[in-house]
């Protein structure tokens, strides 16, 4: 008795905080976050249904037969099975998956393609880079780089393209869309786009050492004239960066938000996109796919 | 223990069928250990990094003699079990002599393979592939060393005990695992060196 | 000097230095103890060298009881560390170290050792056989099980822990981002127990397949039983995966090879992948047997047979078929692209099916029963309605598109909590207060069981439903701290509240033990809950030869029939029974595997070189020795009965 009200309470209690407030997965600013919030909402209301009616049976038998409710000499009888019921167990449950499936299947299509709605417009394509306990944005368009922060037009989509010097780690801005991880020999793509300006949060979700805590980053989405405004005070201020300056940089440790002009994609290539890294030579092909 | 007198001697008592079944059983797992390594073996068999390719190491005679040896001894030992069953003990013996010695040859053989590899700068900290192969090859390698003590073992318990359900339910377990050590070794044969060679 | 300096604690704290002399006074009173009470005859004759399966499965459930406590500790210590935001009580590495280690040990020397202690004790029993169909393997197991378990703990006082996460990516667990021998811990001493765990793995198939009582067909073997079958086969196929991957890794750090290293052609999401193609399978190895403890609380407490007994026994099939083809849905994030999502997505909801079919199975076998709501059957009941919906966030989970949300958050840490624990821990209670009477032959105090069942149920949630809410919220997993900005501060203390109120729950049940030893009445029946199947037909506890005489199964219910409807289960006379002898060489062989463990962590090569003679030298003296076992005589198994209660008919 007491039991099915305290989970009743959690459940509903949980159910109606994450639909009140603006959890930052559930508060989507850009299509490809929109779509993974439409999908997580909508599971939450399927599996709350399965969730109560699992509840309602359970309830419903407890009260039912308690042995404290029953004549002394009650002796339940011996029940093999129902081909009937066994046939609804099993096939109400393929009918939710195979839902789920197709669901599942188009969401990722979705989200591993141009951002709906982007995709006529050219995408602006950033090397987000990860090391020990930072992240380097190079934008190769623009020609300049930045540390631990992310300047991004709205209205455009965007292509991340993601590696590391070092641990594995997982580029996410909960906001814009779900993460992708960066690992040192290939280069993976997240496509991206925000609809409106705002600040939002970015890290690296996959554990990568020490600092991990603090791998964070600030991305900041801007009109696409604020933007190139932007790029311009950079490309007049900011000091250039060479090699010696970006091995520097990969030292582990923190290093607060830093800018600079010129990317180190010019005298550190990133790996190849389905190959070995390029300081290996790029002879080799590799056979995993 | 109640023996079973229309079963072979090495299947006529209750522990020596659950001896068999359990060898069985851990053979499941040591396929699943060579697939595995098998599986990283084809994930890592083109990333080379500075070091040198399949083609560029193997050399043909070793491994075919290699082949030829370790195929013959698994022959010998089928002939072995034939003679343990016909209870000739002492063809027996010969037989499974002669298999160990093959294996022997086999070992050194091997040994021979590695050092020239290392010579030739396949060392097994040279590249993913160098590590991958020696550790594959090495794995098999070590199942036969393994084995030629475990037959040397058996020998001695046949010389002194004769053909007893014991003994010959370890022998018979024993030519369960040399067989399938010789086929580990065809597919080692087929997926590393014919396909790196071709 | 130099080379005693590789043994200090790189990061020591006074922690760790408190439990460092706690560990040498513990060590000291164990010693001395023995030696006062002139015990250390009986702990080598009775207990290290015994090969009974019912005294293995024992040491396995204490020593399962302990690393619950060990990682309980690492548990309470992190979310205490959680509580607040910016919060100095630990620093990021013990942090790190403490999560990593709470991961191992919980899963692999909690989990796993009490699963294996009941299926050692129950199954044999509950197939009317008189012990495992290898013995002294058996002992081996454990032993080699135990010791791997020590060479981990040690790391925290020897060296330093390992601090690369549970799951021990490379390349953050290779050398160069893992400078501590603590990663090497990590690949050796779960290899020596992964071995041990292999044999259990041969030793219980081969049990089941071949030693079942006359006329216990397949089909009408116990569901435990079953689910102990499943799980055997599930372990020979999954375990040989991870002796590879620890392998490689050990060689990646020990001897530099490019396995996994991100130069010279080494691939680090090989790693990820051997490690999950083992890891998911892993999962039902701890679930299955989870499943099966229910499937005989249930009917026991609803005086019913078990509904749909089929689909139950085919629904595990199925589960143990999926297990192997959904691991990449650990890492849906790292771009291998939207059509092997999808596959690995369908794969993954599939087993949500099987699954469901269970826990219908259970509801209706409820149906037009006759309830009683003991201890085991109160976590049975918990277990259903937790299960469930952590069950249901991993369908949530397996949609990859919406993983990319989840991975690597609390949602995700929610999600595996509220299945393992409710699936795993709540049946190793309900297991443990169920056949304990069987055990030891007096029974639990049901009052402080029904106590520590509503704390642990209620804690489980309330520590672990919050996570959802911040997961979502976006907090990555193991970060060691938080700003207040974040607001996860709220989410992160009620979790805390929750984690004491299931240390409250566990000490309960230590107290239970001690309460109920000291005060239970030892006049009980051999059958003290009217149960269903074979191992309640012996005597409590059992005598070492489990049943005088083996029983005749002619249907699913044997004892249950037998006691209802008169059917005979025991046919014929007492006969003399063959027993295995004891040895000492399983023990002795295992701390050999320790003492090479521990050379190869340090790298030490002369002590690893001369242990693993000894270790070979051990399989050649059990090659040529020569055991026969020992027969107990007609009159030794009469006195033993009479003295019990009388023959068993």
């Amino acid at each position: 008795m007491k039991m099915k009200w305290a989970f009743l309470t959690i459940v509903f209690t949980a159910f109606s905080i994450l639909s009140g407030c603006d959890l930052l997965v559930l508060d989507p600013k850009g299509p490809q976050a929109e779509t993974q919030a439409d999908v997580i909402k909508l599971s939450i209301g399927i599996m709350s249904v399965i969730v109560v009616v699992v509840f309602a049976i359970l309830i419903y038998i407890l009260v039912k037969y308690r042995a404290s409710k029953q004549p002394d000499d009650y002796e339940p009888p011996h029940i093999e099975g129902n081909p009937i019921v066994e046939t609804i167990i099993v096939a109400v449950p393929i009918l939710i998956v195979t839902f789920l499936s197709i669901v599942s299947v188009q969401s990722n299509y979705a989200v591993e393609s141009a951002p709906t709605g982007y995709e006529e417009k050219e995408p602006l394509v950033i090397y987000a880079s990860s090391s020990n306990w930072k992240w380097h944005f190079s934008y190769p368009e623009q020609d300049i780089e930045t540390v631990n922060y992310l300047y991004i037009p709205t209205d455009r989509p965007l292509e991340f393209r993601l590696y590391s010097y070092g641990p594995i780690t997982s580029f996410w801005i909960p906001q814009l869309g779900g993460q992708k991880y960066a690992m040192a020999d290939m280069i993976t793509t997240l496509h991206l786009a925000a609809d409106v300006p705002g600040e939002y949060m970015g890290r690296n979700a996959n554990f990568s050492g020490k600092g991990f805590a603090k791998n964070t980053f600030n991305v900041k989405a801007v009109s696409q004239d604020d933007f190139d405004e932007w790029v311009d005070e950079v490309k007049e201020t900011a000091d250039p960066i060479t090699e010696e300056r970006f091995d520097e940089l990969l030292e582990p440790g923190h290093l607060g938000q830093l800018t600079f002009n010129g990317t180190h994609l010019d005298f550190m290539p990133p790996p190849m996109k389905h190959g070995s890294s390029m300081e290996e030579g790029d002879h080799e092909e590799m056979n995993m796919e | 223990m109640n023996n079973d007198q229309t079963q072979p001697l090495e299947y006529s008592t209750e522990q020596n069928n659950l001896n068999i079944l359990g060898f069985w059983i851990f053979i499941g797992a040591e396929i699943m250990l060579f697939a595995t390594l098998f599986a990283s073996y084809f994930l890592l068999e083109n990333r080379t990094g500075g070091g040198p390719a399949g083609e560029e190491i193997f050399t043909i005679s070793p491994v075919m003699l290699e082949t030829f040896i370790l195929l013959t001894s698994s022959f010998t030992i089928g002939l072995g079990v034939h003679a343990m069953r016909l209870g000739r003990q002492k063809a027996m013996q010969v037989f499974f002599t002669v298999t160990l010695l093959l294996g022997l040859a086999f070992i050194g053989l091997e040994i021979y393979e590695f050092t020239h590899y290392v010579h030739e700068g396949a060392a097994l900290q040279t590249s993913g592939f160098t590590s991958i192969l020696l550790t594959t090859l090495g794995t098999h390698g070590a199942h036969v060393t393994f084995g030629l003590f475990w037959g040397l073992f058996i020998l001695i318990q046949i010389k002194k005990r004769g053909l007893t359900p014991e003994t010959t339910n370890k022998s018979f377990i024993f030519s369960l695992y040399w067989h399938f050590l010789d086929v580990v070794w065809i597919f080692i044969f087929s997926f590393v060196y014919l396909k790196g060679m071709m | 000097m130099e080379f005693f300096e590789r043994f200090a604690i790189p990061h020591p704290s006074p922690a760790i230095y408190a439990s460092m002399v706690a560990i040498g006074l513990t060590v000291i009173a164990i010693i001395v103890g023995l030696t006062y009470f002139k015990k250390w005859g009986y702990l080598w004759r009775e207990w290290i060298t015994t090969v009974d399966h019912k005294r293995i499965g024992i040491m396995y459930l204490i020593s399962a009881l302990l690393m619950l406590f060990r990682g309980g500790v690492d548990a309470i210590m992190m979310r205490a560390q959680l509580a607040v935001p910016e919060n100095t009580l630990l620093d990021s590495q013990h942090y790190n170290e403490i999560f990593s280690t709470h991961g191992v040990v919980m899963i692999i020397f909690m989990a796993m050792p009490f699963i294996i202690a009941l299926m050692n004790y129950i199954v044999p029993l509950q197939i009317g056989a008189r012990d495992v169909a290898f013995p002294r393997l058996n002992a081996l197991s454990f032993w080699l099980f135990f010791m791997g378990a020590m060479l981990f703990n040690i790391s925290f006082v020897i060296g330093g822990s390992p601090d690369a996460g549970w799951t021990s990516y490379f390349p953050l667990a290779g050398n160069e981002f893992s400078k501590s021998v603590g990663t090497n811990y990590y690949m050796i001493a779960i290899q020596i127990a992964g071995l041990g765990t292999l044999m259990t793995g041969i030793n219980f198939i081969a049990t089941i397949l071949k030693m079942r009582a006359p006329g216990m067909t397949l089909m009408k073997m116990p569901m435990f039983t079953w689910s102990a079958l499943i799980t055997n086969i599930i372990i020979v196929f999954a375990f040989p995966v991870l002796t590879v991957a620890l392998a490689m890794g050990t060689m990646d750090r020990l001897f530099a090879t490019h396995f996994f290293t991100t130069g010279n052609g080494g691939m680090d999401m090989l790693w990820a992948n051997l490690f999950w193609v083992w890891g998911h399978p892993e999962v039902y190895i701890l679930i299955l047997p989870a499943f099966g403890v229910y499937s005989e609380v249930i009917p026991t407490f609803a005086r019913r047979n078990l509904y749909g007994y089929r689909s139950m026994v085919w629904s595990m099939v199925i589960i143990c078929l999926l297990s192997f083809l959904v691991w990449v849905h650990h890492f849906f994030t790292m771009g291998q692209g939207a059509l092997v999502n999808s596959i690995f997505s369908i794969t993954t909801m599939a087993i949500a099916v099987p699954t469901g079919i269970k826990i219908f199975n259970w509801l209706f076998t409820l149906w037009k029963g006759k309830i009683r709501i003991t201890t085991p059957m109160l976590y049975s009941l918990l277990f259903i309605p937790i299960f469930t919906i952590g069950g249901v966030t991993g369908v949530m989970l397996a949609m990859s598109a919406a993983d990319y949300q989840y991975h690597n958050t609390m949602f995700l840490v929610a999600h595996f909590h509220l299945v393992i624990i409710p699936g795993v821990v709540f049946a190793m209670l309900a297991g443990l207060t169920y056949w304990w009477p069987k055990m030891f032959g007096f029974m639990l105090n049901e009052r402080i069981g029904k106590w520590a069942a509503w704390l642990i149920g209620i804690g489980t949630c309330v520590a672990f439903f919050p996570m959802f809410i911040s997961g979502l919220d976006g907090q990555a997993r193991r970060m060691f701290t938080y700003s207040e900005a974040t607001g996860f501060g709220i989410w992160n203390m009620i979790a805390f509240f929750g984690a004491i109120m299931l240390a409250v729950g566990f000490v309960l049940i230590v107290y239970n033990i001690y309460y109920s030893t000291r005060y239970a009445s030892r006049d009980i029946p051999a059958d003290p809950w009217d149960a269903r199947s074979l191992e309640w037909a012996t005597h409590s506890p059992v005598p070492e030869y489990n049943f005088a005489i083996t029983p005749d199964v002619n249907s699913r219910d044997a004892f249950w029939n037998h006691k209802k409807n008169n059917q005979k289960l025991f046919k014929g006379d007492y006969q003399e029974i063959h027993m295995p002898n004891n040895s000492g060489v399983p023990f002795i062989m295992s701390a050999l595997f320790f003492v090479f463990g521990f050379a190869m962590v340090f790298s030490v090569w002369i002590l690893a070189i001369i242990s693993a003679i000894g270790i070979f030298a051990c399989m050649g003296h059990r090659s040529l020795e020569k055991d026969h076992g020992h027969h107990l005589s007609v009159d030794h198994i009469k006195e033993t009965e009479e003295k019990l209660g009388g023959a068993n008919s």
